[in-house]
């Protein structure tokens, strides 16, 4: 019952779009862009040049996040990736503490995923819950043979046994603190920054 | 949201547009290997029918059952016992067996809403009377939606008996709010006398308002209600209000074809009609589901002012030091 806590971290309809402009911030665009360039190489390593490779944004923020990585693939390597969308909504496991939510686009490219490596693409990693759903909804639409995470901030505190493949950046927080992502293509502007308890050594 | 599902007339275009924008994702879930979704797990629907029906009991099943909900159908047809008091004691019975939404078509119109007071979960009305049948008419306009890519200013043309219609009733109130308008065609012994305080126009020549109309609905006609004497013969019905072939050709070339089914071939609708590429009918059954399901979803996926405080109220355990941890 502990899922609420992680709302600020992984709910995009929280805190977020209201002061996100506030805070500290932690990464700008440039180091946005040279995470991602990373993560793309390292994309490419551990794939074999990202050979049946497809890449699924969690909405709202892992989708665009998820086009940048396949554009970023396209240009380093020539290599065209399937990119899509996976909305967890109807998979979470705390529907029941808030109002129904609206859904999310869930676009699964015509590749589908059967065989395939799943780069599930999502912007922040906290109690790994969005991950965990994400996972039961995979299996509703295919059998991938593997299925790897990327995400842009790791801050720690998992509450389930999940681990990301691909970290843009660690950020240890403190449960009091939320961590806000803001992309260009929702937001207007690429940065994420940490705001909340200003307790210091955590 | 509101908590109940009674009429079209109620609903506001956010919650209108939230309804058909859910069902536009769950239609396309539907399309996957396992159309099956864990989202109501645990949730019980009762369906309540106290009418015949066919497609509107078995879609509010099959929309259930794929989110994952247990469906208890009370088939309380048959029953003598007088009307009110066996809704009420019905409306306790759902409620002692821990009912989280009934769905409702009953011949009283109101029914629904007189239940609504009795039971603690959510009251879906599935066609109450002359009254209103509010899922028809969001799956009506769902797939106009999707036919014609939008609903603002769509010219929408409803034929038939309106005066027993409910269809017709909640399709009027709807299409209102959502921006299109809405001209009724039928014999004047079958329109409501009320019908100057609706949002639409009336018309008795169809052939005039074919060529401006983007929809054309159909309604069925009743053939039991024949003995009424509410026109003269089917066969002069189906001359003046019928939509054959030669009609449909006066349809400008997007023009859609709906029927809320079931239809009578030949009186209201020329087979070749209802089988054109034009006609929506199948489709109509077929987005009645995912429609159904969006509003099962909406009601019931979230959290209820019933439930147990959110687990905001409780404290977090504190694992935050195994958590740093984890983060590599």
């Amino acid at each position: 019952m502990a899922a609420t806590s992680h709302a600020a971290g992984s709910d995009p309809a929280d805190a977020r779009a209201s002061d996100g402009r506030a805070g500290k911030p932690v990464l700008g665009r440039d180091e946005i862009r040279r995470a991602l360039t990373r993560i793309g190489h390292e994309i490419l390593e551990r794939t074999d040049g990202a050979r049946d490779v497809v890449l699924l944004g969690i909405p709202t923020r892992g989708v665009p996040l998820a086009r940048r990585l396949a554009a970023q693939l396209a240009q380093t390597e020539g290599v065209n990736v399937p990119c899509g969308s996976l909305d967890i909504t109807l998979y979470r496991d705390d529907l029941r503490l808030r109002p129904a939510r609206a859904l999310g686009h869930t676009e699964v490219p015509d590749s589908g995923i059967d065989g395939m490596i799943v780069v599930l693409v999502d912007d922040v990693l906290y109690s790994g819950r969005t991950v965990r759903a994400a996972l039961d909804a995979l299996g509703d639409i295919g059998r991938p043979r593997a299925v790897q995470l990327a995400v842009l901030v790791d801050r720690g505190h998992r509450e389930l046994p999940i681990r990301p493949d691909y970290v843009g950046k660690n950020l240890p927080t403190s449960k009091r603190e939320a961590v806000r992502v803001l992309l260009t293509e929702v937001d207007g502007e690429d940065c994420v920054t940490l705001q909340g308890s200003q307790e210091a050594g955590r | 949201m509101n908590r109940h599902l009674i009429s079209a007339a109620e609903l506001s275009l956010a919650d209108a547009v939230a309804i058909l924008d859910t069902a536009e994702e769950l239609a396309r879930l539907a399309e996957r290997p396992i159309p099956k979704l864990p989202t109501l797990r645990g949730r019980t629907v009762v369906n309540l029918f106290y009418e015949d029906s066919t497609r509107t009991r078995i879609s509010f099943e099959a929309a259930a059952k794929r989110l994952s909900a247990d469906v208890i159908n009370f088939s309380a047809k048959g029953s003598s016992v007088a009307k009110g008091e066996s809704l009420k004691d019905t409306a306790l019975t759902l409620q002692a067996m821990g009912a989280d939404a009934v769905v409702i078509r009953h011949s009283a119109s109101g029914a629904p809403d007189r239940l609504a007071g009795w039971v603690r979960g959510s009251v879906i009305n599935a066609g109450d009377g002359t009254h209103e049948h509010p899922t028809q008419a969001l799956l009506d306009a769902f797939t106009m939606r999707r036919r014609l890519g939008r609903l603002e200013g769509l010219r929408v043309t409803i034929v038939g008996d309106v005066l027993h219609s409910r269809v017709a009733r909640s399709n009027v109130w709807l299409l209102r709010t959502l921006g299109a308008t809405v001209t009724l065609v039928a014999p004047p012994t079958l329109l409501p006398v009320a019908v100057d305080s609706w949002p639409c126009s009336v018309s008795y020549d169809f052939g005039s308002v074919l060529p401006d109309s983007d929809v054309v609905m159909m309604l069925r006609v009743q053939r039991e209600r024949m003995s009424d004497a509410f026109f003269p013969s089917v066969r002069e019905y189906s001359r003046r209000y019928g939509l054959d072939a030669d009609r449909m050709a006066m349809l400008p070339e997007h023009a859609i074809v709906m029927h809320p089914g079931p239809m009578n071939r030949g009186v209201e609708i020329a087979a070749e009609v209802a089988d054109s590429p034009r006609s929506t009918i199948v489709e109509q059954v077929t987005n009645g589901v995912s429609v159904r399901m969006a509003v099962l979803y909406l009601l019931l996926g979230g959290s209820r002012e019933d439930d147990e405080p959110p687990a905001a109220a409780m404290p977090t355990p504190s694992r935050a030091m195994a958590g740093t941890e984890a983060a590599r």
